[in-house]
Parts: structure tokens; sequence; C-alpha cells
């Protein structure tokens, strides 16, 4: 029988970590555009949509993520399509992402003052004028150290989508297990990775933080 | 013809009428103060005019354009009236030239060279052309709110809305921005204003109206008002002051 060594083992998994970063990022910039527009629906003044953009955050937020994923997965196939598990994983982060993302930025965007809008209103702005040039300039400032943050969160949720049989970092692990049957330095070892991945990032979110509200702070 | 002209206006918050048929006409170069106890309306009846609020019943209109139609006229409709707020709301992430240039350049489409130059103009008009490249948050509030004026006055506009300018200021700092606003009701500005500022409106304005309840209570010219009140709220009013 083969054996495995420590380095086997390590080598196998940042192999397979390609894939956690891969998903990650392919979640981030998909949540970043369907976010952008969901926040967009849910500040704005009418009263239906802007309804309809609430409901659809609360529905990502108040379900867990393994439901979701389980759902792009097999919903797909009751009407005759066989979608990849990448795929399945892929859009089903993305919309949790976009979800939680819209959340943030809302919250950015109305903890602005009133004033603000009433400002650039009466100066005869449009709505799209006065997101682009008055709050979603100072809004994304407050955002930025959150939003890089809430990357942390999606890293970790891409764990879950081994369960439909997308091969990342997790799934590897489980697979390694199986064969080395050690699984401490397996499981260690992942744990490992993903505090590397992870660890940076929310250092980096509250570096961030620091520096942009000094930098408000000044003004 | 009016400038702006309010016919029965009415507005409520849910069970509560705040504005109970409210009739108005203003004349262009006219400056007006609308004074009251708080509560009375006088700064939802300003707000109104460029519709920051919205009302039931009536109509107003504004160099002939209706507030009550699309968003498009609304826009067009604000471009002709400025607005100057008592918080200043100032953009906090831009300089107080980008301030000033902002509307021109966005709105008006406007050439940035041409903007900026009318920037400094209006600027200097409010004597705060050294501070072009500034925060917002480096100016004393006396100074924000001149530039609040300037970005107001960028837009060319035909009449200013000015809701309680100068009572977020400390005492020192309201003379040098009722200084400005003096001078702009000699230049010819029509201005409706809705103040605290007793003597000034005395001084500046053609005609006072005192609200109350949700009324035009008594209107007339500065002297009338102050030295014959003949209802007895409005001296009720006086005598508070």
């Amino acid at each position: 029988m083969m054996g495995f060594s420590t380095w086997d083992i390590l080598r196998d998994l940042i192999l397979a970590t390609r894939w956690t970063l891969l998903l990650s990022l392919g979640a981030f910039l998909g949540g970043f555009v369907v976010g952008l527009i969901v926040l967009f629906l849910c500040v704005q003044h009418r009263v239906y949509i802007a309804h309809l953009a609430r409901g659809y955050i609360e529905l990502f937020q108040s379900t867990p993520l393994l439901m979701q994923l389980f759902l792009a997965f097999f919903t797909p196939a009751l009407f005759g399509f066989n979608v990849p598990a990448w795929v399945a994983a892929w859009m089903a982060l993305t919309l949790w992402t976009s979800a939680f993302l819209a959340d943030i930025w809302r919250g950015c965007a109305e903890a602005l003052p009133p004033g603000q809008w009433e400002a650039g209103a009466s100066l005869g702005l449009s709505y799209v004028e006065l997101m682009r040039y008055i709050i979603l300039p100072q809004a994304l400032r407050i955002a930025t150290a959150p939003t890089v943050g809430f990357m942390v969160q999606v890293i970790k949720g891409t764990a879950l989508t081994s369960i439909i049989g997308f091969v990342e970092l997790s799934k590897a692990g489980t697979a390694i297990t199986n064969a080395t049957f050690e699984p401490f330095t397996v499981y260690g070892l992942v744990a490992l990775i993903y505090f590397a991945l992870c660890f940076p990032i929310a250092m980096g979110s509250r570096w961030l933080e620091r520096r942009l509200n000094a930098a408000h702070l000044a003004h | 013809m009016p400038l702006i002209s309010l016919t029965n206006l009415h507005k409520s918050y849910g069970q509560n009428e705040v504005l109970k048929g409210i009739s108005l006409d203003i004349e262009p170069g006219e400056v007006i103060a609308l004074i009251g106890k708080s509560g009375s309306g006088k700064s939802t009846l300003l707000r109104c005019i460029n519709g920051l609020e919205s009302f039931q019943e009536g109509s107003i209109l504004v160099a002939g354009t209706s507030v009550m139609d699309s968003p498009n006229q609304l826009r067009l409709l604000r471009q002709k009236i400025g607005m100057i707020f008592q918080q200043f709301n100032l953009f906090p992430h831009l300089t107080v030239g980008r301030n000033v240039m902002l509307a021109p350049t966005v709105v008006k489409k406007t050439r940035q060279g041409e903007a900026e130059a009318l920037a400094r103009e209006m600027l200097d008009r409010v004597g705060l052309e050294q501070k072009f490249d500034a925060y917002p948050g480096q100016l004393s509030g006396g100074q924000q709110q001149r530039v609040a004026i300037a970005r107001a006055l960028a837009m060319q506009p035909l009449a200013l809305l000015c809701d309680e300018i100068t009572s977020a200021l400390d005492p020192e700092l309201v003379n040098e921005v009722l200084a400005v606003v003096r001078d702009l009701a000699r230049q010819g500005m029509t201005l409706v204003m809705v103040t605290h500022e007793m003597r000034f409106a005395r001084e500046v304005c053609h005609r006072l109206v005192f609200m109350h309840q949700g009324r035009l209570h008594e209107s007339g010219p500065p002297e009338q008002v102050f030295n014959a009140p003949t209802t007895a709220e409005l001296q009720q009013f006086l005598g508070m002051q």
C-alpha cells in the first residue's frame, strides 16, 4: 500500500485550496454585482420594489446556506437540467453573498444624514446622480471595512459546498482522511489553511476600519 | 405674474393636519419671512415649495411649473429654486469648490473650466474664495452656511428658500450669514425665509407672514405687523420675542 507523508497531504490540500479560492472570489464578485443591484432597489422610493428587495435579503439571511446549496443543486434537476456542482455552488454563494452585502451597504447608506439626500435633490440631481455623486462615495467609505471583513464569511461558507460534491479544501480533506486514516493531521492542516486565508483578511479589514475612520474624522 | 403661487394647500401627517388651506403669491424680487411658533407649519410649507414634502390637496406653481408634475418636471423646478438648510448639508467628502461645482456640472452639464470659474465667483460673493480647496469639516458653521449659499447660487436660481439658516449657528457666527442674505435681498433675489431673527426680518423683508396652527393668520409689511398686529395670536407671539 502506498504511504502518505505529511508533506503529500499538505501538497494535495494546497492544490484543492485553489478551488476554494476560485469559488470564494467568484462568489464575492458575483455577490458584489448582484448586491449592488439589490441595494439600488432597496433604497429607492417606489415602496413595493423596496419591499421586494428587503424580502430578498431576509430570505437569504434567514435560511441556512446549506439549504440554499441543496436547493440550487437539486431544483434544476426537477426541470431536467443537470447542473454541475461548481455552478450550483457558485450560484448559491453568489446570491447568499449579495443578500448580506446589500444589507451591509443599506445600513451604511442609511447611516448618512437625510440632509444629504435633501441637499442633492433640491439642487436638481436625479436619483441616479444623487447615488453616484453623493450617497455611494460616502457610504462605500463606511462600507469598505465590513465588506472586506465579509470575505472571511464567504471563504468559510465555501466549505459547505463539499456537501453537494464540489471538491474544494474541505472535500479534499475528507477524501484524504478516507485514504490515510489520519483525521487529526488532515483536518488540522485544513483548519490551518483556512486560518492562513482568513486571518490576513480580517486584519486587513480592521486596518481599513481604523484608516478610513481616521480620514473621515480629519475632514 | 407671481413667481411662486400656492393655492389652497393642504397637508397632513396621518390624522394630523399641519397645513390647512394655504394660499400665497410671491412676486419676483420679493423678500418674505414666514414667522410663527414651532409647529405652526412654516418649515413644512417651505419644504412643499420645492417638493421635499408632498401635499394632499391644492397646488403649487413655480414660474409656471407645477410641483406635482412628473419627477422630471420637479427636477427642472428644483433647478430654478435654491434651498438653504438649517444644518448646512454640505457634502463632506467633497472640497468646498467641488460642492459648488457639482450641480452645475452634473445637472446643467456646464463644462469643468466654466463651472470652476462660476464656483469661484459665487464663493467670492460670500467672501470664501480662498477656501476653494478646503473640506467642509475644516470650516466654521458660519463659513459652511455661506458655502451652502454659494452652492445654491451657482445654479442661478430664480428664488432661494431659507429654512432657519442661522438656527444651528453660534451667536457670534449669525451675522456673517445674515450679511450675505442682506446683500442678496438688495440685489433683488427672491427670498422666502423661515426665521426667528425678528430684527433681521423687520429690516430686510417686504412682507411678513405669520403662521398659526397651519394657517396664514396675518400678514403685511413689517411696520404693520410689528407696530399694529391685529390678532391676539400675533400680539402674543410678538410679545414672546
